[in-house]
């Protein structure tokens, strides 16, 4: 089947049609403010206030978007593959079982400097084996793979209150986690730096996951773009019938993707974990798993977009928290709304403004659109 | 003793069942019609809280369904324009609709109530009341069969009813009528509806109303009848096990009601015997009650009971030839 589209250039490709898609999202999310009864203008300042105005503010947008940018980087890689990982907060909370345990075991009797690359390994190996079943049904077996690692999110949920209320919970405890981590396992929080920049912050959990997460991402550009390995996943994506035809393994690539994009939403564990709270409490992953969908749309799969997406959505997750806090009439799940409408309309619809703005392109400069000027005196 | 405790199990498990099988009903024209929806989940929850809402207000159980489904057939249609009309991916949209209600639910109703994201609690006529039918008291004491009619049968609400109804009138729709032979084509082989002149947007767009209207029903149930009221997120996932119920039934109505019925039989016996031991096995955890409606989907779909093969055009946009 044809493509239905003609090709934009680039920039209007991955800056103006998402920007578009971004701004309607906005819109109607501002619509919805509206008809709680708030001021959408008052609700955009308090919000970029609470996610910048302070160094506080500044380290948990960061910090939340440490989450994203790992969350986004792996539904993004499984994309490039044509595989849609819907299972990455499944697998974020089984590889804090990988990290919850190398903590326990190593935090009395190894320094942070060790433990941490230790506890990096089990978070992507115990990320990836939850997707290793999903993975190894979608290419032997033609099972959907949407369908299966919806399963094993809610197979995951069940899984974790088990082991933290039945393994993990120390004797005497009520809450559903583990111990509080020893001198072994705290990682150095990025506060000291935040200070040297001239930012004053206290209390924020940023902390050095954020540059393992950048690390990340330029690992993801160097796979996908810089390796024979990221051309089979993206020959894959592309055209399944090409990459058979290239003689490109297509279930070795599918179940590899997934390994690699599991193993990214896995190291997303690291972050709460070891960075934030010291253990591991139930429901640590906090929907970072969902957010990565809208990351990784919003920043067309590619690294630099989901960067910025993920600080986006690290501001709404911030800084909804403090309009929640100001205006009576919202609460924090305003930021759920907003981050559905950016899946719908940057995701679902992301060819709904294609034509329009294909149309006013080709109007204002044939040129661009890749067709010939017409000749003078020929109209 | 015993025949009292399977008595009551069954009871539990045909109320907890109404829910999964109104969506996966949905879910079955929707999908069936090469629309995929994992959106049920978030409609489902956008009914119970628009049921709850126009019931809190209005005073009427039937002003609520009739509020739920408008409001599930809403996002329904909002589905419909992402991936018939605009032919987005269907499982992004879906899942767009699933993050908006749960958010703008809880956000409407603090923002309506002040009460933390409830509804106020519903009484009266404003909610659904167990129907007793006729001669269940006076057969009451008739043994097995009496016991049966009087405790099973009767004492549910009207739509645990009307969902039980709507399994054979989806097979008739489905298999019976010229509209279900359409809807079954438009699944598998869009470009052959569309050779013979008949619209595939507008059989889709149909497809897609009944999933709404079936979604709100199911909604309607949790808030109107099964509790009183709404409760944050109250759908708890049900969406998903509807969808997993779908596929364990093949895509095939008269199955999906067993499906739907075992799913809800493992949650009933998860709530009833919640820390009981049994002989030889010893403590079942209650979170594997919980899973297993999963796992057994995982192992079905791994092709080890049956191969569940998916309508062909789903999750496909059709493209008109030009």
């Amino acid at each position: 089947m044809s493509t239905p589209y003609a090709k934009l250039p680039a920039w209007a490709d991955y800056g103006l049609l998402p920007l578009i898609n971004l701004i309607v999202a906005f819109f109607v999310a501002g619509l919805v403010v509206l008809l709680v009864g708030e001021s959408p203008l008052e609700a955009v300042s308090l919000m970029v206030k609470g996610a910048f105005g302070s160094g506080r503010g500044i380290g948990y947008t960061l910090y939340y978007a440490t989450n994203f940018i790992f969350t986004g980087l792996a539904v993004a890689v499984a994309f490039h593959a044509g595989l849609f990982n819907i299972g990455g907060e499944g697998q974020a909370s089984v590889a804090g079982v990988g990290v919850a345990v190398v903590c326990l075991a190593f935090d009395s009797i190894l320094p942070w400097w060790v433990t941490f690359p230790i506890a990096v390994v089990a978070a992507a190996i115990f990320g990836a084996a939850w997707a290793l079943i999903p993975a190894w049904l979608q290419a032997y077996r033609g099972s959907h793979i949407v369908i299966t690692t919806i399963m094993f999110n809610f197979i995951a949920a069940s899984l974790m209150v088990y082991l933290l209320v039945n393994v993990f919970k120390a004797p005497g405890q009520q809450a559903p986690e583990t111990r509080t981590f020893l001198e072994g396992a705290n990682i150095p929080s990025l506060e000291p730096l935040l200070n040297m920049l001239g930012i004053a912050a206290r209390r924020t959990p940023l902390n050095i996951t954020f540059f393992l997460a950048l690390l990340a991402a330029f690992g993801v550009w160097l796979l996908i773009w810089r390796s024979r390995l990221g051309y089979e996943i993206r020959t894959m994506g592309h055209s399944p019938k090409a990459a058979r035809y290239a003689g490109i393994g297509e279930k070795r690539i599918i179940v590899i993707t997934m390994l690699i994009s599991a193993g990214l939403a896995g190291l997303m564990a690291l972050n709460p974990i070891m960075g934030a709270q010291d253990r591991m409490q139930l429901g640590f992953v906090g929907g970072a798993g969902f957010v990565g969908i809208a990351v990784a749309l919003m920043g067309r799969s590619h690294p630099v977009g989901i960067i910025l997406a993920a600080i986006l959505f690290g501001m709404l997750y911030q800084g909804g928290a403090e309009i929640a806090f100001e205006m009576p009439n919202i609460t924090r799940e305003m930021i759920v709304v907003i981050m559905g409408l950016v899946i719908f309309f940057a995701g679902a619809l992301e060819h709904m403004f294609r034509p329009a703005v294909q149309a006013t392109l080709a109007s204002l400069k044939p040129s661009s659109m890749g067709l010939k000027p017409k000749p003078a005196g020929d109209a | 003793m015993f025949a009292d405790v399977l008595i009551s199990l069954l009871d539990l498990t045909i109320r907890l069942s109404v829910p999964l099988l109104l969506a996966c009903l949905a879910g079955l024209y929707s999908e069936r019609s090469g629309v995929f929806d994992i959106g049920l989940e978030g409609k489902m929850l956008a009914g119970a809280f628009a049921g709850a809402s126009a019931a809190a207000v209005s005073g009427s159980a039937w002003i609520g369904v009739a509020a739920a489904i408008l409001a599930a057939v809403f996002f329904a249609l909002v589905h419909g324009f992402a991936a018939i009309t605009n032919r987005g991916n269907q499982i992004v949209s879906g899942v767009a609709i699933n993050f908006v209600v749960a958010g703008a639910t809880i956000l409407f109703g603090q923002a309506w109530f002040k009460e933390g994201g409830r509804t106020p609690q519903l009484t009266g006529d404003a909610r659904f009341d167990p129907i007793t039918l006729p001669f269940a008291d006076a057969l009451r004491d008739v043994p097995i069969v009496g016991a049966i009619y009087s405790e099973l049968i009767s004492g549910h609400s009207v739509l645990v009813y009307i969902a039980f109804l709507m399994v054979p009138l989806t097979w008739w729709v489905l298999f019976r009528t010229r509209f279900g032979l359409r809807l079954r084509a438009v699944g598998e082989n869009p470009a052959a509806v569309d050779t013979a002149g008949v619209s595939v947007t507008w059989l889709r767009y149909r497809a897609v109303i009944v999933c709404g209207l079936l979604t709100g029903l199911a909604g309607a149930y949790l808030s109107l009848a099964q509790s009183p009221g709404f409760v944050k997120d109250m759908t708890a996932g049900r969406g998903f096990i509807a969808l997993a119920a779908l596929i364990f039934a093949k895509w095939k109505p008269v199955p999906a009601m067993f499906a739907c019925l075992l799913f809800g039989f493992l949650e009933a016996f998860g709530i009833r015997f919640q820390g009981t031991a049994f002989p030889f096995i010893g403590q079942v955890p209650v979170q594997l009650m919980q899973a297993l409606p999963y796992i057994l989907t995982v192992i079905l779909l791994a092709g080890f009971i049956g191969k569940a093969v998916p309508p062909k055009a789903g999750g496909v946009a059709y493209v008109k030839e030009r």
